[in-house]
């Protein structure tokens, strides 16, 4: 939380410490206090929607540090979901892995996909780059597909829960608490990322590519970290997404899925991870606030089955108009909130920004 | 025979949904992927004028022309004209987040139920024989002369009009053309325009031929690839790579696998993208290459 009253740093550790202030440490000692609670006072329909939280601040995470930090567009997450998903699913049903083996494997998959996801960027900027990843995502659906048909599981492949010795993971409150961490790892690992060299790297290519390089940062090799990092956390979230759900079908990885993670880092606030948060929170509970909202209000008749109809439209207009209105996403709104308790009586932020 | 007309029926159908992508990409850089959806909602527009003016279909197709027209017009100043001097990122997102609201809302209004604009308007697709054994069905006739007819006139509009040069001077220095006096607003929101009517004719045309669904979507997007292994910025290239990305496609359906469909032309624009990533004929510097 910034403080009004000024940065009185005497190191330059105090600078990239992730909690600064005392408030600061209180507040999220809070959360964590609040969120392991949760569980316990939720019903199941909450429970899920925690669980699904958790699985897209994974994904959003990890589309965030590529997109938001490292400044390289990508369409092809769904594709890389859909890679990790189907090694959990491949790997069980041919070998009968178990659940510590598929998820590493995921993850290997996942990067070595994005070895293949980065390599075209290193030619290709902006455009091209996202047309590149678009044909990728469908190239990996593709290859599911056929996975699926040829193998005879036509509509999916039926995963079991993930055993560790004699326990199982079923329970939705030991998902919760798996999910949660696997969540929280991921945020720190990317908050830890940020402020090393290899953040302040993507930052810097980021904001200029030749000037990175004139600086003496490697571009290819850090753009190649990014999408690896990426790819292989999206990829982890992706045999998380498979266990979770205990199926694996193609059709769960459309574009319309893209595009939603895509709509995260935009919603929440390009180049934050609060954002990432922010925007897999908002993005998550988006199509449940809209079904809520068609029982309150009066709607034609015609539209009851075209359920997901109105949710593509109301999904892409509030794209439209955080696109239009406030390109900073929901961390824009927040911040602004903030900057207007901490100037009270004042309507002026100070001249110097504290970062 | 058979597989000839295939191909250039299909050729035929991405040329003329990437004369959209081209136009709009070579006057403002921007790359729609509303296009399918566009093109989608302009079939919409000529089963709403079937129903409306039923009995006179050549007023239906004209209105549904000029309605599809006006769309281009809309989307631009209601929504790309702020997205103008933003990073690229933020209008492509713009024109998928306008994607997905016109699928919603399409089916919203005319539900996702298969419909048929040609039969409302009292014609039939009958299918016409050339030569001892291919056969080819009215519409894709129609449709492969329409292509070739926009794009001959597309190439006199751009090369001959005063305001085909403006466009063309437009997207090759926005500023220097603003400061000749071209108002860059007035060509992009043309350009958009352009794009939406002739999107809008393949998408009425594609709706006449076999059915209007939520297949054709898919097909505009299959289309992209076509115009980007032309090159972006080139008319020509986008004819020859919608006939490269046809051909690949109906060959690799008729001989390996139909199942390849949705793919194969994203294969091809991967092999491209790889080898030559300005495509065929655009220009190289277009792609400020690192």
């Amino acid at each position: 939380m910034p403080s009004a009253s000024g940065y009185f740093r005497t190191h330059y550790g105090e600078d990239t410490r992730l909690l600064d202030t005392r408030t600061k440490r209180v507040c999220y000692a809070l959360l964590v206090v609040i969120l392991v609670a949760l569980p316990f006072v939720a019903s199941a329909f909450l429970l899920d929607l925690a669980n699904q939280v958790y699985l897209a601040i994974i994904g959003a995470v990890a589309l965030m540090l590529l997109t938001g930090y490292a400044g390289q567009i990508s369409l092809g997450h769904a594709g890389l979901m859909a890679a990790g998903a189907f090694t959990a699913g491949i790997l069980f049903k041919e070998v009968n892995a178990p659940f510590w083996i598929t998820l590493p494997a995921s993850g290997l998959v996942g990067a070595t996909i994005g070895v293949i996801f980065g390599l075209p960027s290193l030619r290709l900027r902006g455009l091209y780059l996202a047309v590149s990843t678009l044909a990728l995502h469908f190239i990996v659906i593709y290859a599911g597909g056929e996975y699926e048909t040829k193998r005879g599981f036509s509509t999916g492949v039926i995963i079991a829960p993930p055993r560790i010795g004699s326990w199982t993971l079923e329970d939705p409150i030991a998902w919760y608490f798996v999910l949660g961490l696997f969540a929280a790892a991921a945020l720190l690992f990317g908050l830890n990322l940020l402020r090393s060299r290899t953040g302040r790297a993507w930052r810097a290519i980021r904001g200029r590519e030749t000037v990175a390089e004139a600086l003496g940062i490697p571009v290819a090799r850090y753009k190649l970290a990014a999408f690896v990092v990426s790819s292989m956390m999206t990829s982890v979230a992706g045999c998380l997404f498979a266990y979770y759900r205990g199926f694996v079908s193609a059709e769960a990885f459309s574009l319309f899925l893209t595009i939603q993670y895509v709509a995260m880092v935009i919603i929440g606030g390009i180049g934050s991870m609060l954002g990432a948060v922010l925007g897999a929170v908002f993005v998550v509970l988006f199509p449940y606030a809209i079904e809520a909202l068609t029982q309150v209000l009066p709607t034609p008749a015609a539209w009851a089955n075209a359920v997901f109809a109105i949710n593509y439209a109301a999904f892409g207009l509030v794209m439209i108009l955080f696109l239009l209105f406030e390109p900073q996403g929901l961390v824009g709104i927040w911040r602004r909130i903030q900057n207007y308790f901490l100037l009270w009586p004042f309507k002026q932020a100070p001249l110097s920004k504290g970062r | 025979m058979q597989l000839t007309i295939n191909i250039v029926v299909l050729a035929a159908i991405y040329a003329l949904i990437c004369c959209g992508y081209v136009l709009i990409y070579r006057v403002s850089r921007v790359m729609s992927l509303a296009h399918g959806e566009l093109m989608m909602l302009g079939a919409y527009g000529l089963f709403a004028t079937a129903g409306t003016f039923s009995g006179h279909p050549l007023i239906a197709i004209a209105v549904a022309a000029v309605l599809a027209t006006m769309v281009g017009v809309l989307v631009y100043v209601a929504l790309m004209r702020s997205m103008t001097g933003e990073a690229v990122l933020a209008a492509v997102l713009a024109t998928i987040a306008l994607g997905i609201f016109l699928r919603g809302a399409m089916v919203l209004v005319w539900s996702a139920q298969e419909q048929h604009p040609i039969r409302l308007l009292g014609w039939t697709n009958s299918a016409v024989s050339i030569g001892e054994t291919a056969r080819i069905s009215a519409a894709a006739l129609v449709l492969v002369v329409v292509t070739a007819l926009a794009y001959l006139s597309l190439y006199f509009f751009l090369k001959y009009t005063v305001w085909g040069i403006r466009m063309r001077a437009a997207g090759q220095n926005p500023l220097l053309a603003a400061q000749r006096g071209i108002g860059l607003h007035g060509i992009y929101a043309l350009a958009w325009a352009l794009a939406t009517f002739t999107g809008g004719i393949a998408g009425m045309l594609i709706a006449s031929d076999t059915a209007l669904d939520q297949t054709m979507i898919i097909i505009g997007l299959k289309a992209f690839p076509a115009a980007l292994v032309g090159g972006l910025d080139s008319l020509l290239g986008a004819l020859i790579g919608s006939l490269i990305v046809a051909a690949a496609e109906v060959l690799m359906i008729h001989y390996i696998d139909p199942l390849l469909a949705d793919v194969v032309p994203f294969f091809v624009l991967l092999v491209f993208l790889i080898v030559r990533p300005w495509g065929l004929y655009g220009s190289k510097e277009e792609l400020d290459r690192v």
